[in-house]
């Protein structure tokens, strides 16, 4: 029986203790921002905040959640104007954007350590996030303008 | 799995489409496009107005353009929107997209022979006119609703940002207001299109309109389907092509908790369940064995084998000028090389899926697709059903690059659900996605050329040696044993050779599937023409950059690209030691492009590119904002293919399995890109594909600045370039 607040609401799971968040997430709550992208923790697309912390839910189980707070994309802010989101949008950041909740709560969460990091911090925090259509050097544009403030 | 025998539906000749509008239901108005079968110019349209078609005005004033292409990351929800709102003088601000249902008939690409296909750098290039068409069309007749309504003459009235507006009374009217009046009107025959001096939208840089959704959660992928009573599965295909499914333990699967059903098809079983850990961990219990089939064996040494073998052959003439044979006997110095490119996956973050749920009235099926037409007849085809019957709900994509062009695993899901009662979304792993693509197939060229006394380049001869995409994809475009596609961006150079034959010969490889790949027939070629350009400068001991220039003296616009992108570079100036820059010019798609590459090669001789320079000219821009973004996108997919890019077979099976083995760019790997644009009111040219196809040799010929390594087979790898 795990125990967990996702997206500040509390719920109970009694299934398999080693269902992957990812999946309970997608497939038992229906948020279905949070992506599959590799399954093994290497592209960092399901990145989720658990206790604020970014994390692959690929590889954190719901045991590992008990007792924890769980922060979706759907649950970063309640309006999308979270400073990452409306850098974001104003920097024209996303592509297809598949990868794009995973690349933001990465974002968001560096951000709440470090309200100025630099260069090399943003790019080594981001380092674990791949996004296909490339849109590196606009994500990391993106994390400077949410830092100095949008 | 693969269909054989598979035709897609050809556009018709003969087919006719009109502009019509109708009123919205719930109020507005409605323009587009009638489909009218057989008819001849001039005729009136007889068939039913599609409420579907193109663009929607509301009450509100809100502009809905349901766009013909779709959106897979190269924003095209946003140009082509761009294109009806600059004609009919829309506000930008009150402009949203929808996606298409499918249709040729009513999507279709004049670009692309008539079919409902997003592909190829095709979008603004097909659509420029008649989307803009349409919006001058729908402007018109809000104008005469207008007219009417304020009892003015028509010429008096001015429109803007959603308004027609009376000058002399100093009266607005929005779009809103008119949409029901102006339904009723008739649709101009003709339509004056603005000039390029008059436009408002076109060449401006306008924000995503998709970006909301997919910074906030809310944009739905193929993947995010939700239908009530909905199953999740996923599935583990023979990992030899050609392979049958054996035997599964279908006990010890449904033994795991959450899994429902084990459904098997011929090459192929899936694991039903709950969602999609349960079944991954019952497909673990099911232990499918396959039985392997004729390709058991093969490995990539057997399918190059094959190919160079293939070379020596005579090939399917591409295009020939002048005595290029000749020539070479007499030159005073000759050149000839082989260069290969290798399988490459398309390795989209969003893995492989598709939802369907068959029942007695039909079929359902959530999807993202590049070819929704296509998909539709081919799941009725797979079902022995109806065309109509089968619903296709179009969704965005998680990435394409060509590979959401077939449709293999729409027939695989088909064939699965139909042996479900329940909906069932089947999601294959990222190692079933990457050992089930349909790839970039691997090329073998031939490539000679020879320089006078002076090192003038005299003749030039190229023999392409691979599979044949088009003669499965689209045979239309494979006549006469020539692939269009495989001497793409070959037999068009932007330079002036006197003597010049190009010629292909088709040699499909075992047991492996292909298919486009970003920068299709041009990314292949370009590395090989632009990698031997540098091989012949330096035989002729001239600089790449002015070798390039002396060549395009005739082709303006080649040579103004490769002298702004050498300028911006820095070009000469001294970059230390192991480090180097390349450069490679692209003419393909409509668009002419420049690349320099900046590498440093380390002692162990890895690769890393630290910064491109790109000057596009790729005519009228639509939204400068894209185009920048998309040649930063090409650009890091080409570096990641040029880097480590290759898939490799043994055993008849495919090695690589996920982004640990298959290597993919990451943000502390990225370059600096600098993109400057050309914007020279020239015919549009595509965007998506060039800045991939281009970025590729020139790292190769940075690399070889850098290093004094010559590398023909891609990709880069390290062994070649330790430091000695």
């Amino acid at each position: 029986m795990a125990n967990l607040t996702v997206n500040g609401e509390k719920r109970t799971f009694s299934g398999d203790p080693n269902l992957p968040l990812l999946w309970y997430l997608r497939d038992e709550v229906a948020l279905t921002g949070t992506k599959f992208g590799c399954g093994v923790g290497v592209c960092g697309a399901c990145t989720i905040h658990l206790d604020g912390e970014a994390v692959r839910s690929c590889l954190t189980t719901i045991a590992m959640a008990d007792g924890k707070s769980v922060t979706t994309i759907e649950g970063l802010s309640p309006d999308g104007e979270h400073a990452v989101q409306k850098a974001w949008r104003q920097l024209s950041v996303p592509q297809c954007g598949y990868c794009q909740a995973g690349q933001i709560m990465q974002a968001a969460a560096l951000l709440t350590k470090n309200r100025a990091p630099s260069d090399e911090q943003i790019v080594e925090e981001m380092s674990g996030n791949l996004c296909r259509c490339g849109c590196y050097q606009r994500i990391h544009a993106a994390v400077r303008l949410a830092a100095g403030g949008v | 799995m693969i269909l054989k025998d598979w035709k897609p539906e050809t556009a018709s000749l003969s087919r006719r489409r009109f502009l019509q509008a109708s009123a919205a239901v719930g109020g507005g108005m409605l323009i587009g496009w009638v489909d009218v079968a057989g008819a001849e110019p001039g005729s009136a349209p007889a068939a039913e107005f599609s409420p579907n078609a193109f663009i929607r005005i509301g009450l509100d004033g809100k502009v809905t353009v349901i766009s013909p292409s779709i959106e897979m990351g190269q924003g095209t929800y946003t140009a082509l929107p761009m294109l009806v709102a600059e004609e009919l003088d829309a506000d930008m601000a009150q402009v949203t997209y929808g996606i298409a249902p499918p249709s040729d008939k009513l999507y279709g690409n004049p670009a692309v022979g008539g079919a409902q296909l997003t592909g190829g750098s095709n979008s603004v290039r097909g659509f420029y006119k008649p989307l803009r068409e349409a919006g001058a069309a729908a402007r018109q007749m809000l104008v005469a609703a207008a007219s009417e309504k304020l009892g003015v003459d028509a010429t008096e009235l001015t429109t803007e940002k959603g308004e027609v507006i009376h000058a002399k009374s100093g009266q607005r009217i929005g779009y809103g207001a008119l949409a029901d009046a102006a339904s009723k009107l008739p649709v101009p025959d003709k339509v004056v299109l603005k000039e390029p001096s008059q436009f408002r939208i076109i060449g401006t840089p306008v924000k995503r309109l998709d970006a909301s959704g997919k910074v906030d959660g809310t944009a739905k992928f193929g993947i995010d389907a939700q239908v009530p009573g909905m199953k999740v599965a996923t599935v583990a295909a023979s990992p030899v092509f050609g392979g049958t499914l054996a035997s599964v333990d279908e006990a010890a699967a449904l033994a795991v908790p959450g899994v429902r059903q084990v459904i098997k098809i011929d090459d192929a079983v899936a694991v039903v369940a709950d969602h999609y850990w349960a079944a991954r961990k019952g497909l673990e219990a099911a232990a499918p064995k396959f039985n392997a089939g004729p390709n058991a064996s093969v490995t990539t040494a057997d399918v190059v084998a094959a190919l160079a073998k293939a070379s020596e052959r005579d090939g399917a003439v591409g295009k020939s000028v002048g005595d290029a044979a000749g020539e070479l006997g007499k030159a005073a110095q000759r050149l000839e090389s082989v260069y290969e490119n290798p399988f490459l996956a398309h390795a989209a973050m969003e893995p492989i899926n598709c939802t369907v749920h068959v029942t007695p009235e039909g079929c359902d099926i959530w999807v993202g697709t590049q070819v929704p037409a296509n998909a539709q007849l081919a799941a009725s085809t797979a079902l022995g059903i109806e065309r109509d019957k089968v619903r296709i709900h179009n969704h965005l994509l998680g990435g394409g690059f060509g590979r959401r062009l077939e449709f293999d695993f729409i027939v695989q899901a088909v064939l699965f659900a139909k042996q479900s009662k329940d909906p069932i979304k089947i999601v294959w792993s990222r190692e079933e996605d990457i050992q089930h693509d349909m790839y970039r197939p691997y090329y073998y060229d031939r490539i000679s050329a020879g320089l006078d006394p002076k090192g003038e380049l005299i003749a030039w001869k190229h023999r392409i040696v691979g599979s044949s995409i088009m003669a499965r994809f689209f045979p239309a475009a494979f006549q006469n044993d020539l692939d269009s596609d495989a001497v793409d961006g070959a037999i068009e150079l932007p330079y002036d050779i006197p003597n010049v034959f190009v010629d292909y010969v088709r040699e499909e490889p075992p047991g492996i599937p292909t298919a486009f790949w970003r920068g299709v027939g041009p990314t292949r070629n370009c590395f090989v023409v632009e990698s031997f350009i540098d091989e012949l400068a330096a035989a002729a001991k001239k600089d790449p950059v002015e070798f390039r220039r002396q060549l395009t003296a005739k082709h303006p616009r080649a040579r103004h690209v490769v002298e702004r992108a050498a300028e911006l570079s820095g070009w000469g100036t001294p970059l230390g030691e192991r480090k180097g820059r390349g450069m490679a010019l692209l003419f393909a798609f409509g668009t002419y492009l420049a690349e320099v590459a900046e590498v440093s090669v380390n002692d162990s001789g890895e690769v890393h590119v630290d910064r491109v320079v790109s000057v596009v000219d790729c005519g009228q821009v639509v939204n400068p904002d894209t185009v920048k973004a998309q040649l930063q996108s090409g650009i890091i997919f080409g570096i990641s293919a040029a880097l480590w890019g290759e898939i490799t077979l043994k055993n008849g099976r495919v090695e690589q399995s996920n982004f640990d083995n298959y290597r993919v760019l990451r943000i502390d790997e990225a370059p600096k890109i600098e993109v400057e644009i050309v914007n020279n009111g020239e015919a549009p040219g595509g965007i998506g594909e060039p800045g991939t196809s281009a970025v590729i040799p020139a790292v190769a010929n940075a690399v070889f600045a850098a290093t004094g390594v010559r590398v023909r087979k891609l990709p880069l790898k390290a062994d070649l370039l330790r430091a000695t």
